[in-house]
């Protein structure tokens, strides 16, 4: 009827307010835009809406526009703009992810991210593994690794190894690598096994929030089950999930990750540290450990520890660090980042490594073995770099 | 447009096979199923149809532990009637079966299309389209991926070997075998399938007795045994490259 107008909010409406609803959300009323969060975007440059033009979109109420649009699945919630943002506005957590969120409800969802998302629904894991081989990574370790569910024995440090560190054939020789560490240093563990789900957190910030908390769930059942003092895990997506938005859900453990764990165990570490690995290497710092929850010295201070490692910075290092491009659902998303940018964001880190002419580019996240060696077969003079997690230099080291 | 779409759960491929102990079937015991991938195309293209054309889609299946998931699955990406058959002849039921319990459910929907996956990987006595249509007295196409309705009857795209695809108008009711919905099954939202599961209902009807034979009956079920002129390569991936390599030195082909 003309001459009405309509007292139902409108989407743009509703979506603004539930980013007021996030911590810090408010903070989106301050936005500048100066443009640094667009300007800092690893993929900002072929966005169609980087975040401080979609902040300008829903200010001008037109936010429907934004969410026709596909160019958002760019983002690899490597928090950047987060960090860079001179008002604080929390941009990953929120409108980020809120907006894919929207995205999802409304189908508009990249095949090849729709088939990980699937997969961990029906499997627990987005590779698409059966749960039942979670724990084959396994075999052949000695002394054998403690799975709850065989032995039901308490245990001081519940170790969430996490679908990468359990399913993918290279990461995996980084869940055995740990498994010597720890076994070096005594140290009383388990695993959850074949029960083990998804930690969740990357299909979180591809927007499948009811995925995650059904995860959450899952895995806050098998946490109350079994006994144990503290959680560990070798993943820094899986840290931040236990450590930042689980308790939102009163899921609510102590969590480290293993680099921290390890840290505070140097004066115990290091005289096992007895194989002089002779290797120039730079450290990359992942998102999830670095921006988004501040752990820069840790895994350093470790691989200072290593006899014959000599430890340079990149260009880009610490709060400054480079995203792997795996973030936030980019991990199943490498064929449309791929025909968007026909650029790959591992692939400038490699070159910042060859630049930085080390042996070894080294990383504390199960998503970056195989990105940045993938990477390594793409980029010129790259040949001989090696690709490993510090958990491996430190296995290395490690005179059995 | 009303539309039935009859589906069937297939033993999911990412766990291992095993035969049972009397050598004639999977051992279903240690099988996990799942919805054929065909039948989820099949969905797919009905939704797309009614979207286009309006209507209503019914999603038909048999009861099985994960059904009603895949039911209000289906639910939540926009299918209006959910129907269960109660009655459980076997896991490994043959399509034979399945149509006698589909058929007098179909015939009381009524419907001006019944679309199902032109095939799934268990399919031991044939597919279960053309036995439908033949349950039915319809006329069945398969093959399909493409369907554009007009008044009383549907233009639909066969494919055929080699990459043809031909046109062909067919009129209703009939049944379509799906080769691939026209766009692939749209994603739905974890949160909206929850929601499905309070709000959808499925209706359980019971099945018939009398079910037709089986098409074929399965005399010894094995897995592949090596014949005279294989050589397997076993062992280490590197040494199996290198033993690939000579091979086909061997063979001239490198």
């Amino acid at each position: 009827m003309s001459g009405y107008i309509s007292q139902k909010p409108s989407f743009n409406e509703t979506f603004f307010s539930s980013l007021l609803e996030i911590m810090d959300g408010d903070r989106i009323k301050a936005c500048l835009q100066c443009g640094t969060c667009s300007g800092i975007c690893p993929f900002g440059y072929l966005m169609d809406f980087p975040p401080s033009k979609m902040i300008s979109a829903l200010r001008a109420g037109y936010f429907d526009k934004v969410i026709s649009n596909e160019t958002i699945w760019m983002c690899v919630s490597c928090y950047a703009c987060t960090k860079t943002c001179p008002m604080k506005i929390p941009l990953t957590v929120g409108l980020m992810t809120r907006t894919k969120e929207e995205l999802l409800l409304a189908g508009n969802v990249p095949v090849e991210l729709q088939d990980a998302l699937q997969n961990t629904h029906r499997y627990g894991n987005p590779l698409g593994e059966s749960p039942r081989k979670r724990a084959l990574w396994t075999r052949g370790i000695e002394p054998p690794v403690n799975v709850f569910s065989q032995t039901n024995r308490p245990v001081d440090v519940l170790w969430f190894v996490g679908d990468y560190g359990s399913f993918h054939p290279r990461v995996q020789l980084t869940s055995r690598a740990l498994a010597k560490v720890l076994n070096a240093l005594g140290v009383d563990f388990g695993i959850l096994g074949h029960e083990e789900n998804s930690d969740g957190d990357s299909q979180r910030l591809a927007g499948e929030r009811g995925l995650f908390e059904m995860l959450a769930e899952k895995n806050s059942r098998l946490f109350q089950k079994y006994q144990f003092k503290e959680i560990i895990t070798g993943d820094p997506h899986a840290y931040n999930a236990i450590k930042n938005e689980y308790p939102r859900l009163n899921i609510t453990y102590p969590v480290s990750h293993y680099t921290q764990y390890l840290a505070t165990r140097l004066r115990q570490l290091k005289p096992l540290l007895r194989n002089r690995v002779s290797m120039r290497v730079a450290y990359h710092d992942p998102c999830y450990l670095g921006r988004a929850n501040e752990i820069y010295d840790e895994p350093r201070a470790l691989l200072q520890a290593i006899p014959g490692v000599e430890l340079v910075e990149m260009t880009h290092s610490k709060e400054n660090s480079l995203c792997c491009g795996g973030g936030g659902g980019g991990m199943w998303l490498d064929g449309f980042q791929w025909e968007h940018a026909r650029a790959r964001l591992s692939e400038w880190r490699v070159r910042e490594a060859v630049a930085a002419g080390v042996d070894a580019l080294v990383v504390a996240c199960p998503y970056e073995t195989p990105r940045f060696e993938d990477a390594v077969k793409m980029v010129q003079r790259a040949s001989r770099l090696v690709v490993l997690d510090i958990s491996e230099l430190l296995s290395e080291s490690i005179n059995e | 447009m009303k539309i039935a779409v009859p589906v069937k759960l297939v033993p999911d491929l990412v766990e291992e096979l095993a035969i049972d102990a009397s050598g004639e079937s999977l051992d279903y015991d240690w099988l996990r199923l799942k919805l054929n991938e065909l039948d989820d195309h099949a969905i797919e293209e009905g939704l797309l149809l009614k979207e286009r054309h309006g209507g209503q889609v019914a999603v038909i299946a048999l009861e099985d532990e994960c059904i009603d998931e895949v039911l209000f699955t289906a639910s939540a990406k926009g299918a209006d009637r959910l129907v269960k058959i109660c009655s459980r002849p076997s896991r490994n039921a043959s399509n034979h079966t399945l149509v006698s319990l589909f058929a007098p459910l179909i015939q009381e929907i009524q419907p001006d299309l019944v679309i199902t996956g032109v095939q799934a990987h268990n399919d031991l006595d044939g597919s279960i389209g053309p036995l439908l249509a033949e349950e039915l007295g319809y006329p069945y196409l398969g093959y399909i991926s493409g369907i554009k309705a007009d008044n009383g009857s549907v233009t639909v795209q066969k494919e055929f070997p080699g990459g043809l695809i031909s046109e062909m108008t067919v009129k209703l009711p009939a049944v379509l075998g799906i080769q691939s919905a026209e766009a692939p099954p749209r994603y739905v939202a974890f949160s909206k399938i929850r929601q499905a599961m309070k709000t959808a209902s499925i209706e359980e009807r019971p099945g018939v007795d009398v079910v037709l034979a089986p098409g074929a009956t399965v005399e010894r079920m094995y897995k592949p045994e090596m014949g005279a002129a294989a050589e397997m390569v076993e062992g280490p991936p590197d040494l199996v490259a290198d033993r690939l390599v000579e091979l086909l030195k061997e063979l001239g082909v490198i």
